[in-house]
């Protein structure tokens, strides 16, 4: 099970599922992270966390802790 | 009644850029009642009988954020006549996202799109007609910034709220599954509820959302109904309502997205994308990052906005003013006592509210441009791994820089932190950084009981990060902190040019708000404290060393003697020090006066407030001043502490409760007088704890050797301190419910 914590700077990939509960999993789902959902990974910040994330067209920044609640392609 | 409209979208699309072209100056800046969401609500500016709620910026109507819940909270109690969609064209799929779960609330509904100059630049092209056919409310192209196209929204808003012409908007259709199932929760609604709010309601039933439902007041025996619905509907779809609902919007706003925009390159880096490749860089994001706020510092403490908070000290409080009150005395004549009160203590009070003021303005200025062109998200994506650990958030970095030059701007700087229990922790530590009031302490000390010594500076800045982290790491335990935590999932928006009058009107907006809520209890307390220090308690007119204050001090003293400082002009000085921290030396330097120096009453007393309003001064003054007539009171001040009560009383007032004007500050941004109280008395107990372990273990492995019930009280406070630290599980909000 590959999640959006194992990918690599400039990776691009698909969510299969979110895992996790209650207000994160809402939230993420909110910024448009759901199935099928294309996600490239555009880097890392300077001290290697958070991630950030281009998702339908704009840039969102999750922790690695969270993202590895995203499972991916 | 008068009509009301509400100004909804996601953050950062310029929604406040169209709601500051809609209203103009008739704006009000509140609270929501019972939370700390600001709220703001203004007159149109073409016709004054409507109001314009702006709804803080959201992506959901999702019930987990506060922000959300206040807005969805507003659309479906308060039912405006219509809302006003602002949505980004440049970042159409989210924010119709936002859109969709909007249209379903059977208000009548307007969307305002903010064509970037970005989509222009992009080649892109988008057809407002088609999403308005699709939406079933009308779409109308502006450009908040320009403000292009602002009076065809503002005619039809208020068409719109009018009830012209206009058919309610059309919810969305889900997939056919998901549909069957809302057909079955409705059968249950129909009838219980307003037919406008079926549909709504409908939806959130079906994705278990009972907060929502709430307000409708339905019956126990229904509640389990939709219940009991809403749980077979989760076995059939294999999946949760609101997972099927989101996937339903979004897979909607995709759709609509491919029919009505036209994307001529796809790809192509935009330039946002490029700046960010150089300011987020692996290398570059931290260098980058310290020259951004040394700018900020350099500006807002160093050079500009110091000019002008030593102008109003200096000149209008210093010399203009005075001088003014002296010639108006020469015709009043005034009793000498309401003439002190008037220049002692109004005056004073009001200037030290106001000598605050430039330097704030400069600042708020540059932190409304950093947070407008969206560089306050990078800092908080860089700085988070950093700051996290200590339970705060990256952008508590500002608050913390700002504050080793003023903790008032500082404190005030903390009003980019999204999430609550971040922010008012911060509020809460910012004034452990040693400002540049604290440096004449600083300076007191180091001078006359360590001979200059290199390290006491270092160590004051060492003990004040130290504080900052553990406080952070022992308040998030507590359950007072525990709350909700609101997740990490932010949006890094588009750099964009700010908008000079935003920018503007931001800082008055907050330097209004300083004045006119931090400036009531400075000028309160100031005024107290010039009474104790003038009158003794048969209400003469005396010198600061018989003052109530001496009386006071000599009382309270005694507390202080576990932390070493147990004489009364320590607390004394501790308490003028509330005005302003560096006065804390002018005190000092008052009471070791010696008697024959003021032979005459009247002429002593001349002195003490001179003292006083020069210790009002920046502390670069006085730190000036210090070697030049020093000395003479450096020699008493030897004699009275041992290097160890004085590096402890030291401590003490670096830690403990801030000056009356932070006290202020905390107080308008904590916007709770439990939490100001809270606030201040928590940081007064840590200082006495932090000086009084310091006081007892440097006594026991000192030359001294001293072991009394002291040391124990410290080493019990040590293993309390070690136990929040590394064993207290963080409280949690579920085992509350």
């Amino acid at each position: 099970m590959k999640t959006l914590k194992d990918m690599k700077e400039g990776e691009k990939t698909h969510v299969v599922k979110i895992n996790g509960d209650g207000a994160l999993r809402r939230r993420m789902m909110d910024m448009g992270l759901i199935d099928g959902t294309a996600v490239t990974v555009r880097r890392f910040a300077p001290l290697g966390d958070p991630i950030e994330l281009s998702v339908r067209g704009f840039e969102l920044s999750l922790r690695k802790a969270d993202a590895e609640l995203v499972e991916v392609k | 009644m008068s009509l009301k409209i509400a100004l909804a979208g996601n953050p950062n699309t310029g929604k406040t850029t169209l709601f500051n072209a809609l209203t103009g100056s008739s704006q009000h800046v509140g609270n929501w009642p019972g939370v700390t969401v600001e709220k703001k609500e203004g007159l149109l500016r073409a016709d004054k009988s409507v109001v314009v709620e702006d709804l803080p910026g959201i992506y959901s109507l999702s019930p987990y954020t506060l922000d959300e819940v206040v807005a969805r909270n507003y659309l479906t109690k308060e039912r405006p006549d219509a809302i006003l969609n602002i949505v980004d064209a440049s970042n159409l799929e989210r924010n119709l996202y936002l859109t969709t779960q909007l249209l379903e609330l059977g208000i009548p509904m307007v969307i305002a799109l903010n064509m970037r100059d970005v989509l222009q630049s992009r080649r892109d092209r988008l057809d407002a007609g088609c999403l308005a056919e699709s939406l079933g409310c009308p779409c109308i192209p502006i450009s908040a910034l320009r403000g292009d196209g602002i009076p065809a929204v503002v005619q039809t808003v208020l068409d719109a709220a009018h009830g012209k012409g206009t058919r309610m908007p059309h919810p969305i259709a889900f997939d056919a599954p998901v549909e069957r199932e809302l057909a079955s929760v409705a059968v249950i609604l129909k009838g219980k509820i307003a037919p406008e709010l079926e549909r709504w309601a409908s939806i959130k039933a079906f994705e278990q959302d009972w907060e929502a439902l709430a307000e409708f007041k339905l019956g126990k025996e229904d509640m389990a109904k939709l219940k009991a619905v809403a749980e077979e509907a989760e076995k059939r779809l294999d999946d949760t309502g609101s997972v099927a609902i989101t996937c339903g919007r979004y897979a909607f706003s995709e759709r609509l997205v491919g029919r009505c925009l036209a994307i001529k390159a796809a790809g192509a880096l935009t330039a946002s994308d490029r700046i960010d490749r150089v300011v987020t860089n692996r290398w570059l994001a931290l260098p980058i990052f310290v020259a951004v706020m040394g700018l900020v510092y350099y500006i807002a403490i160093s050079t500009v906005g110091t000019m002008g908070t030593d102008w109003v000290n200096d000149v209008l409080f210093g010399e203009i003013v005075p001088r003014w009150l002296d010639t108006m005395q020469e015709r009043l004549r005034l009793s000498a006592w309401l003439f002190s009160l008037v220049k002692d203590g109004i005056v004073a009070g009001v200037g030290s509210v106001l000598g605050f003021l430039p330097q704030m303005l400069v600042l708020f200025a540059l932190l409304a441009i950093l947070e407008d062109c969206g560089y306050m998200a990078r800092i908080a994506f860089i700085m988070d791994r950093l700051f996290r650990r200590f339970g705060l958030s990256g952008k508590s970095f500002i608050p913390f820089m700002v504050g080793t030059g003023c903790g008032v701007p500082g404190v005030m700087s903390s009003r980019s932190i999204e999430n609550i229990n971040d922010r008012r922790l911060t509020v809460m530590t910012t004034t452990f950084m040693p400002c540049s009031a604290k440096l004449p302490i600083i300076a007191l000390i180091c001078g006359a009981v360590f001979d200059g010594s290199f390290w006491v500076a270092p160590a004051a800045y060492f003990i004040g990060i130290a504080s900052i982290i553990v406080s952070g790491v022992m308040l998030k335990k507590t359950r007072l902190f525990a709350g909700d935590p609101s997740p990490f999932v932010i949006e890094l928006p588009a750099y964009h040019w700010p908008g000079v009058m935003g920018v503007l009107r931001t800082v008055f907006e907050r330097g209004m708000a300083f004045v006119k809520k931090a400036g009531s209890i400075i000028l309160l307390a100031t005024v107290l404290v010039w009474f104790l220090s003038s009158y003794d308690f048969r209400m003469r007119q005396v010198d600061e060393k018989e003052s109530m204050l001496c009386t006071v001090s000599s009382v309270i003293a005694p507390v202080f003697a576990p932390t070493g400082f147990g004489d009364w002009r320590a607390t004394a000085a501790t308490i003028t020090g509330l005005i302003a921290k560096e006065n804390l030396v002018g005190t000092y330097r008052v009471l070791y006066q010696p008697p024959e120096d003021g032979t005459d009453g009247g002429q002593a007393n001349e002195a003490g407030r001179t003292e006083e309003t020069a210790a009002l001064q920046p502390a670069e003054s006085a730190v000036e001043e210090e070697p030049e007539d020093g000395s003479d009171y450096w020699e008493d001040f030897r004699r009275s502490y041992t290097p160890l009560a004085a590096f402890c009383l030291l401590i003490f007032n670096l830690l403990c409760a801030p000056c009356f004007a932070a006290i202020g500050a905390i107080h308008r941004e904590m916007s709770s007088p439990r939490m100001t109280l809270f606030a201040v008395s928590y940081q007064c107990v840590f200082a006495y704890a932090v000086s009084m372990v310091v006081y007892q273990f440097g006594r026991l492995f000192g030359a001294e050797r001293h072991f009394g019930f002291g040391t124990i009280a410290a080493a019990g406070l040590v293993v309390c301190a070690f136990y929040m630290l590394f064993f207290k599980k963080t409280f949690k909000a579920e085992e509350d419910r």
